[in-house]
């Protein structure tokens, strides 16, 4: 068996199906939720391919760039259509909280139990890390490059054009360590210290960026000098020939997770495809067809990622030891919750 | 009769009146009757920023318009019939590119390294970069690029309709060409005026993808505040309401408009 590559038709594939009657059992198919994109066909070829084969059951792929308001409005009608999502970790948590998402059994997973406590929660796995850092332009910074948020937020030493996301999830983080805080004693963050800090630095802000590919076109143009961005953004357009690098020194590691929507109608077929989706050869694949690095530790030990790709690697041990690890837990907390809400005040002062 | 119109009646319940009927009554409820979501558009200085600096963009943008769109139709009005529909063919022509790649040319004529930066820089008469994107600026010109049409053929429709024997009524009077134009020509068009004006500047309001990739972050316009209720803050009841209070000064100032010219016109039609 194989999965099916029909990037926002799943619903009509499932429709046909289901009509003319070639779906063998319900329970041998799953419909599995990405973010479309080079991201969605890397997984495919790494993990989700090879996971349908393996369990023999049939994978349907659909693709949303935000699933969290679809998940919200799926699981409200009672009805709902998806399976598994792959989506950012902290709306699996909030998703939790709030009934929309099935809480796992982590006996019926052993590659997931295997994993470590912060990579994983009642609600989800970890699936894949990507890291949020300082990427510069090599053609303004030839040399003495900024590598620290202090650097980013030093605006003599350092002149030049800069961006963040119009976002305070890593935003907030990158503040206090520029305020000098240590990169794992950043929770409970000092949200005060974070919004005042990042006061200082507004003004110097040329953009404030809304998507990756924003990012991504704002450095490769020279319209930016340095900014906070994906890794995988950055090393793309390096790749293309733009002149640019990024730091792994203080970026804000970030997860997506896998989590089950609540009442999904293929459940148990979706805990044995969690499981398996995590299985650390899987996982070793997923970096050799794209630049984020696997949920799942035990990947490393493989022996699949070679040394020199797994040093490129935002979740590679010795590139995670120079970073944060984003606590989700605190971004779906009230406190969470409440510094989020305050990001749409500050950016209109 | 009915029979005949029931068809469109109920498309227009469908795609219209259920929707947004849906959208009000998200505003106001959840988990039971509230007002809430209201006390906070009206409270809560945010959203008095962002519907502060929305009519003000509306504003400017009709302003600029009507000062770029009334030279158009007037000429586009006077030339021979040949040549004023290849006029207003190159007015209508960039409705058929999407707004999309219409703000990223923006973007590419505007930013520091773009076109108009650079030819500057060539010329020697800047040293350093403007500033034309990311801001108000940026948001402001690709929005007029994008409504210029809506201004020029409501002026252009008005204009055909206005007799040219008066001009030559005037003239023979003893009136100079501009006096017959302020005397004449202007008062019969400032239906087409304020027909134009009211397209642009409802359609502004609810402008979305141009400040959010021109305005850099900082120019939030209420069709922002709207996505971002729900994507960031996933409150679908706020959104609502932000919605609703904008569909309804939408209406206000239609039903303001309907006042002093008949809605047909301002809907192109007649």
């Amino acid at each position: 068996m194989n999965t099916t590559r029909n990037f926002g038709f799943g619903y009509a594939l499932v429709g046909a199906m289901v009509l003319s009657g070639t779906a063998a059992n319900a329970a041998g198919q799953i419909t599995f939720v990405s973010q479309g994109g080079a991201y969605q066909q890397a997984q495919t070829v790494a993990i989700l391919d090879p996971s349908a084969k393996k369990l023999g059951i049939t994978i349907n792929q659909d693709s949303i760039p935000d699933a969290w308001p679809a998940i919200k409005t799926q699981v409200g009608s009672g009805k709902p259509i998806w399976d598994v999502v792959d989506t950012p970790t902290g709306y699996c948590l909030r998703g939790g909280e709030q009934g929309l998402i099935e809480k796992l059994d982590f006996s019926k997973m052993p590659n997931a139990a295997a994993m470590p406590e912060a990579y994983r929660s009642p609600y989800s796995v970890s699936y894949e890390f990507y890291s949020s850092v300082l990427a510069y332009s090599q053609k303004t910074f030839p040399k003495d490059a900024p590598n620290s948020w202090v650097d980013f937020w030093d605006v003599k030493k350092f002149p030049g054009r800069r961006a963040l996301r119009n976002h305070p999830i890593a935003t907030l983080e990158a503040a206090l360590m520029a305020d000098g805080v240590a990169p794992d004693k950043l929770y409970p963050l000092d949200v005060d210290r974070a919004f005042k800090k990042l006061e200082e630095i507004k003004p110097n802000i040329t953009v404030w960026w809304t998507s990756g590919a924003q990012s991504a076109q704002l450095l490769n143009d020279g319209e930016v000098d340095m900014e906070m961005a994906w890794n995988g953004r950055v090393s793309a357009v390096a790749k293309e020939g733009a002149k640019v690098a990024f730091t792994y020194n203080q970026g804000i590691l970030q997860s997506t997770s896998l989590c089950i929507l609540k009442g999904a109608p293929n459940l148990d077929t979706a805990v044995k495809f969690l499981n398996e989706a995590v299985d650390p050869v899987h996982q070793a694949n997923l970096p050799l067809h794209i630049d984020y690095g696997p949920g799942n530790p035990k990947a490393f030990e493989t022996n699949v990622i070679k040394p020199e790709r797994a040093a490129q690697l935002p979740s590679e041990p010795a590139n995670a030891a120079k970073q944060a690890l984003m606590s989700y837990a605190w971004w779906s907390s009230p406190a969470g919750e409440a510094a989020e809400k305050r990001w749409a005040s500050f950016m209109q002062k | 009769m009915l029979a005949l119109v029931s068809p469109a009646l109920l498309v227009i319940l469908l795609l219209i009146v259920l929707p947004v009927g849906w959208l009000a009554w998200q505003s106001i409820y959840h988990d039971g009757f509230t007002l809430e979501n209201y006390r906070r558009v009206f409270t809560e200085d945010i959203y008095w920023r962002s519907f502060a600096l929305t009519f003000e963009i509306s504003l400017a943008v009709t302003m600029i318009a009507l000062l770029l769109g009334y030279p158009v139709a007037y000429l586009a009005n006077s030339v021979p019939k040949g040549w004023s529909i290849l006029i207003l063919s190159l007015v209508v022509l960039p409705f058929w590119t999407s707004v999309l790649v219409r703000a990223y040319a923006w973007l590419a004529l505007l930013q520091r390294t773009g076109v108009i930066n650079q030819f500057l820089r060539y010329l020697d008469v800047i040293s350093e970069p403007l500033a034309l994107v990311h801001n108000t600026f940026g948001t402001v010109v690709a929005t007029v690029h994008i409504l210029l049409p809506f201004m020029v053929l409501p002026l252009y429709a008005t204009m055909q309709k206005i007799p040219g024997d008066l001009m030559q009524a005037g003239a023979s009077l003893g009136a100079s060409p501009s006096l017959t134009f302020c005397r004449v020509f202007l008062p019969l068009s400032l239906p087409g005026v304020l027909a134009g004006c009211t397209m642009v500047f409802v359609l502004c309001l609810g402008f979305y993808i141009t400040p959010e990739l021109l305005g850099g972050g900082r120019t939030v316009m209420v069709s922002m505040l709207v996505s971002r209720n729900v994507e960031l803050y996933n409150q679908f009841g706020a959104a609502s309401a932000v919605a609703v209070v904008l569909l309804l000064s939408v209406f206000l100032i239609f039903f303001a408009v309907s006042r002093f010219i008949s809605l047909d016109r301002v809907l192109g039609q007649k």
